[in-house]
């Protein structure tokens, strides 16, 4: 795909668009952005990723400047944006309730922000028509917001801020409203329209594919903090924290005490149980109590012990849950821990080779797992 | 539905006629032939015709309606404004006292307010006439615009005006071209019933009124004093019909906004 990777936040002298830099927002009491600090470069496709209540719109807001930081200071492009209003600044947000103009038809909406930049009449048309086209809204022009379903209405809603090819767009939540083939389109719309642009995208997604699919880098937040900001395939990979482990995708957690030789630890876990083979880069202390977390997908499902396998363990299917493409098996150890393994399906499910009751092995490599210290 | 008993259809009956058997006999009484109030002599709108021909009554009919007209637009804008400000603007000291402030007229006795008034433009040196009756007017009406569009502007959903913002709006923009046709209906509806009270306010105007600027309700009330005659009776029925349309369409403009509203919210929450 890239010749070049994009990486700007290795590269120690690339200048930051968006710069957080110890900003706190307070509501009253209420802490909903605690201390933090980020920088967001030009370009990239950055997701926000959290629960219901962490502060995603509330930083989605601060940038768009309808709330100003309790104390820290916001940076756009090395400027201190605190004295700038909303509408003189160069950053577009789609809200998360659309916040379509009721009196005003699908057209109109997505022409507002047009008018008010000054463009020729052709001009605005011209844009207009291929935003429409784009969102597939060409049917809908002239009716109003309330004549049209909710996916359609966040489709306008997403026209309406990307027709001013603004530097910084904002999208709070955009596609949730789509169904999944409809969404898996305008994902690549997006990320097709941010190569085109050069345009750089903020954007709070609570599907953790779709922020996978699209973002450059994630930020996983949880109450006003950032956990991790790294690439999806570190945070999936390698997450820092049991959170963010558990946040993205499925994941099996055990708990244990680790020993470490090297870079080779060993994590007792269960009595009468082969302790875990993993690596880590940690420097763990002897006995020190850690969490070792490895997803569905990495443990191999088989009848007999595997000979060569750094890590086996036995047990019972307790439950099979058939996804179509794949399914999962819920293995229940000797000791009573569940672990979920994954295989692809890749025969008819009338002759898949465990059925409930069966007893089984679950093996892994000693590099398909990531040890955690908190 | 409750059943429709001999009892409740009494009470209903009784209700109504006590509100409106007044107006329906004044009513009747205007299309009386007869010069005698009280006989009724056939059918006839000769009255009507009569009222047309006198100048004295077409005199005040033209001042009311221009005050009734001049007041209710300057009730509206100045109702608006306070209701936005009221609405929209964060916690500022005295904020509370101002809004309380904002509906006391709504609850002071007119007398007391037409009095003040006078005292007012006394003091400043404002000679009473056209203008002094359209300020008292815009004083005590601006108060029901501004309950009005405030209950509008309570709902609306302000993001609305974030998202104008956000795409470039100055406030003043936000406010002209995504905030005042949504609330539209809820301040023409304050204008028609600021158009109504104008005009058939008697006691306001009165302190209000100069010699040159007598309106309908002050002329009817010093002809009343001389004896009821059916050209008043005429007079009386052509401004209920009007202030009847005024209320109604007011009614009317608000209900249907609020159940466009609601559709939309509803549509809303379908997502
Ligand atoms: N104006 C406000 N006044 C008080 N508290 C607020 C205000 N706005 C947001 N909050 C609080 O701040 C926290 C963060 O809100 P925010 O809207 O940023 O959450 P979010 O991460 O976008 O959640 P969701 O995924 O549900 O949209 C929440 O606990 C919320 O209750
Ligand atoms: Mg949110």
């Amino acid at each position: 795909m890239n010749q070049t990777v994009f990486a700007p936040w290795n590269d120690p002298e690339a200048k930051p668009l968006i710069q957080f830099k110890q900003v706190t927002k307070k509501f009253g009491e209420f802490v909903a952005i605690d201390a933090l600090s980020l920088d967001i470069f030009e370009q990239e496709f950055f997701a926000l990723l959290g629960p219901s209540g962490c502060g995603k719109t509330t930083m989605m807001r601060m940038l768009a400047g309808f709330e100003s930081p309790s104390s820290g200071s916001i940076l756009l492009a090395g400027k201190d944006i605190a004295p700038v209003p909303p509408n003189k600044r160069a950053v577009n947000m789609m809200f998360q309730s659309y916040a379509l103009f009721p009196h005003l038809s699908v057209w109109d909406n997505i022409a507002f922000g047009l008018r008010r930049g000054g463009g020729s009449k052709e001009e605005i048309a011209a844009r207009v028509e291929e935003m429409l086209r784009l969102t597939r809204l060409t049917k809908f022009a002239r009716r109003k917001p309330h004549q049209i379903s909710g996916g359609q209405r966040q489709r306008v809603a997403l026209a309406r801020s990307l027709a001013k090819a603004p530097k910084l767009l904002l999208l709070d939540e955009p596609l949730g409203a789509l169904d999944k083939k409809l969404r898996q389109d305008t994902q690549f719309e997006l990320m097709d329209i941010q190569e085109k642009t050069g345009t750089t995208f903020v954007i709070v997604t609570h599907d953790q594919e779709e922020a996978m699919t699209v973002a450059s880098r994630v930020a996983v937040m949880d109450e006003g903090r950032l956990i991790q900001v790294s690439t999806p395939d570190v945070i999936y990979e390698a997450p820092n924290s049991v959170y963010v482990a558990d946040f993205i995708g499925d994941v099996n957690i055990i708990e244990g005490a680790a020993a470490q030789e090297g870079d080779a630890v060993t994590i007792t876990w269960a009595e009468g149980q082969p302790p875990i083979n993993a690596r880590s880069t940690l420097s763990l202390s002897p006995g020190q109590k850690v969490h070792f977390a490895i997803r569905p997908e990495k443990l191999t499902i088989s009848a007999e012990r595997p000979d060569d396998a750094a890590n086996a363990m036995t047990g019972k299917v307790l439950d099979i849950a058939y996804l179509g493409n794949i399914s999962t098996y819920h293995v229940e150890l000797p000791s009573g821990q569940v672990l979920k393994a994954q295989s692809a399906n890749t025969r008819r499910i009338a002759r898949r080779s465990f059925t409930w009751e069966d007893t089984v092995w679950l093996s892994w490599t000693n590099t398909a797992g990531v040890v955690l210290e908190k | 539905m409750r059943r429709f008993t001999w009892f409740n259809a009494t009470s209903l009956t009784l209700g109504f006629a006590f509100l409106y058997l007044p107006m329906v006999i004044l009513v009747i009484y205007s299309f009386n032939a007869s010069k005698l109030v009280t006989v009724w002599a056939g059918f006839s709108t000769q009255w009507y015709g009569e009222l047309i021909r006198n100048e004295a009554f077409l005199d005040a009919a033209w001042v009311t309606l221009r005050v009734a007209f001049f007041s209710s637009t300057l009730a509206a804008i100045l109702g608006t404004l306070a209701a936005y400000v009221l609405v929209r603007a964060n916690r500022f000291p005295g904020r509370t006292l101002f809004s309380g402030m904002i509906y006391a007229p709504l609850v002071m006795p007119e007398v007391i307010t037409g009095l003040s008034l006078l005292l007012l433009f006394i003091g400043i040196g404002l000679d009473r006439g056209i203008l002094t009756i359209v300020l008292a007017h815009t004083t005590f009406s601006m108060c029901y615009v501004s309950v009005v569009v405030s209950s509008r502007l309570a709902s609306f959903d302000i993001s609305l005006e974030e998202a104008a913002l956000d795409l470039g709006c100055s406030p003043f923009e936000a406010f002209r071209l995504v905030t005042l046709p949504i609330i539209a209906p809820a301040v023409i509806s304050g204008w028609l019933l600021a158009f109504t009270l104008s005009l058939d306010d008697l006691v306001i105007a009165s302190f209000a009124a100069g010699p040159s600027s007598t309106t309908l309700p002050i002329k009817i009330f010093s002809a009343v004093r001389l004896g009821v005659s059916p050209e008043i009776n005429a007079l009386s029925t052509i401004m209920i019909a009007i202030v009847t349309v005024g209320v109604i369409s007011a009614s009317l403009i608000s209900k249907r906004s609020a159940v466009r509203q609601e559709t939309e919210t509803r549509a809303a929450e379908r997502i």
